[in-house]
């Protein structure tokens, strides 16, 4: 990364950074532009290097943050309705930590409102456009971080990754993408979709970039009770990054997956063989259950997480309500977008009485198929190499009235979060017709930083 | 499994939204679709597997009974709310 020296000034990054963001304007990328303190904190960073006082390992390094991160520049809305006015007193760990090393933040990026969704048209504030074709998605649901990094207006940007929110954008414009292992970075100060699959992870264009950006946010947290003892960096001996075994699921090779992604994957497996890995085949056969388990458990932890939202404490509340409950009811009609209300629902539904054990308990169970699914795949392989998504960038509006359809697109994505194993997203050529390509790396628990110095072998 | 217009109503009910007349149709038949999907998980044989809620390696952790300093003070969050008087958040009335 441009770390802020001598032959370049922060504040020159930061206004750089700040004219491509208006440039780009018609992306519809940014929901905030921090125009006021970015360039207050450049000039504060370029002080103390003149000063030769010692700076952070992002010293002046501009970074684009999803809307679903707390803290107190800008409205923090998970670009919803039902946010609106919101602006945070306190401050996301993630953010602290990366502001702790003298990022700067230009802008919050624009998402599907609450994380709901796969191609960011679920945004109260209309859709981000791809950065290779403006007349398809983003991607989602951190599309506006993945298009702000793929046009190189930030040098990366923050995420979340539910089940499949980093990596899918990621794939769709062309960079680098993590969804590390659950626990590994602090969900504290961002808001909750669902709980047991939540992860913070970036966007950026090098894995060295990606490394560094994950040595800087991982670690405990005392105020996020999830967060694993602290791992990130330390080698595993018993891998090794010369020799590997790559295993590939024979199941996601088959016609619902477009052409070209499986050829990517071909070539990337040829690849590999030429400098000495393995290509194992595994048989996973629990997977393709995954993405209806996914949206039992998410949906049901989703309508309890947003149940919060009742328009009293914060946030958008609805005028004109004679009592309490309808204050409730007109607040949460009004400010939810459909998407979240076909969550809330189904949420509703998968945990009600009478359908409690065959949905939400028997996606359960399947969780515990696919975890096993997992723990047996690293017994054959080292990593797992498979598409992000079975097709690249679709049109814009394309999917947007079939729910099941932009469902589909998380197919091979969710069985990560529902596993809480941690994937990185690579950029793997492009199609014929120019939309980027993208496949994940698949690792254990806690290989992250193995997995990011293995992508290097792909290139 | 049939999804009938009150049960859709009374999910809208549960999840506090009040749907249209339009919603409950258009909302109505994405959540049919929905559930229709979801429910192939019937085919899934999961006699004697126990359920996973959480993936973390979860333990109790214990620590001392004190009170923590919050990263908000009282002001900062009444301030949030659209309606303050005497410390408190107006709302219209409960009866």
């Amino acid at each position: 990364m441009k770390i802020a020296n001598k032959s370049v000034t922060a504040e020159k990054l930061v206004r750089d950074a700040l004219d491509k963001a208006k440039h780009f304007a018609d992306y519809n990328i940014f929901t905030f532009l921090n125009e006021e303190n970015a360039i207050k904190k450049a000039r504060e960073i370029d002080a103390k290097i003149a000063r030769g006082e010692k700076v952070g390992r992002l010293a002046g390094v501009p970074y684009a943050l999803k809307d679903n991160f707390l803290s107190p520049e800008g409205e923090t809305t998970a670009s919803a309705h039902i946010l609106e006015g919101f602006t945070s007193p306190i401050t996301a760990t993630s953010v602290a930590k990366l502001e702790a090393e003298g990022a700067i933040m230009i802008g919050r990026t624009n998402m599907d409102a609450f994380a709901h969704g796969s191609s960011t048209e679920n945004s109260y504030f209309g859709p981000t456009l791809n950065a290779h074709d403006r007349e398809r998605v983003a991607g989602g649901s951190s599309g506006g971080s993945a298009v702000a990094v793929a046009l190189d207006i930030v040098e990366f940007a923050t995420g979340t990754d539910t089940g499949g929110s980093i990596r899918q954008p990621a794939s769709f414009n062309g960079v680098y993408g993590i969804k590390p292992t659950y626990g590994c970075i602090s969900r504290y100060g961002v808001v909750a979709m669902a709980s047991s699959t939540d992860c913070i992870g970036f966007f950026a264009k090098t894995p060295d970039d990606m490394n560094l950006l994950m040595e800087v946010a991982s670690g405990q947290d005392p105020k996020d009770m999830t967060t694993l003892p602290d791992y990130y960096g330390e080698k595993h001996s018993d891998m090794d990054l010369k020799s590997a075994r790559i295993g590939i699921i024979k199941d996601f090779d088959n016609d619902s997956v477009d052409k070209e992604i499986r050829d990517a994957l071909k070539t990337k497996c040829e690849l590999l063989k030429s400098k000495g890995h393995e290509i194992v085949e595994l048989e996973m056969p629990a997977l393709k259950y995954a993405l209806a388990a996914y949206y039992i458990i998410v949906p049901a932890e989703v309508a309890s997480n947003l149940s919060r939202y009742d328009g009293v404490r914060y946030g958008f509340r609805s005028a004109n309500s004679d009592d309490l409950d309808s204050l409730y009811f007109n607040t949460r009609s009004e400010g939810f977008m459909p998407e979240n209300k076909r969550r809330i629902m189904i949420g509703n539904f998968v945990l009600s009485s009478g359908f409690y054990d065959a949905y939400f308990l028997k996606a359960a169970k399947a969780r515990t198929l696919i975890v096993k699914e997992y723990e047996k795949a690293f017994l054959e392989c080292d990593y797992i190499l498979t598409p992000v998504s079975p097709n690249p960038a679709f049109k814009l509006g394309e999917k947007v009235n079939d729910p099941v359809a932009m469902y589909l697109e998380d197919v091979m994505s969710v069985s990560l979060n529902l596993a809480g194993v941690p994937g990185l997203a690579i950029p793997a050529g492009k199609t014929k017709a120019g939309l980027p390509i993208g496949l994940q790396i698949v690792g254990p628990r806690r290989s992250d930083h193995n997995l990011i110095e293995f992508s290097k072998e792909l290139i | 499994m049939e999804i009938k217009r009150e049960d859709i109503l009374h999910l809208a009910d549960l999840s506090e939204i009040r749907l249209s007349d339009t919603e409950v149709e258009s909302l109505g038949g994405d959540l049919r679709d929905i559930i229709k999907y979801i429910s192939q998980l019937d085919k899934l044989d999961t006699s004697d597997v126990e359920p996973t809620y959480q993936v973390f390696e979860m333990e109790n952790i214990w620590r001392d009974d004190t009170v923590l300093e919050q990263d908000a003070t009282r002001e900062q969050l009444l301030a949030l709310t659209k309606n303050e008087k005497d410390n408190q958040i107006k709302v219209p009335k409960v009866l």
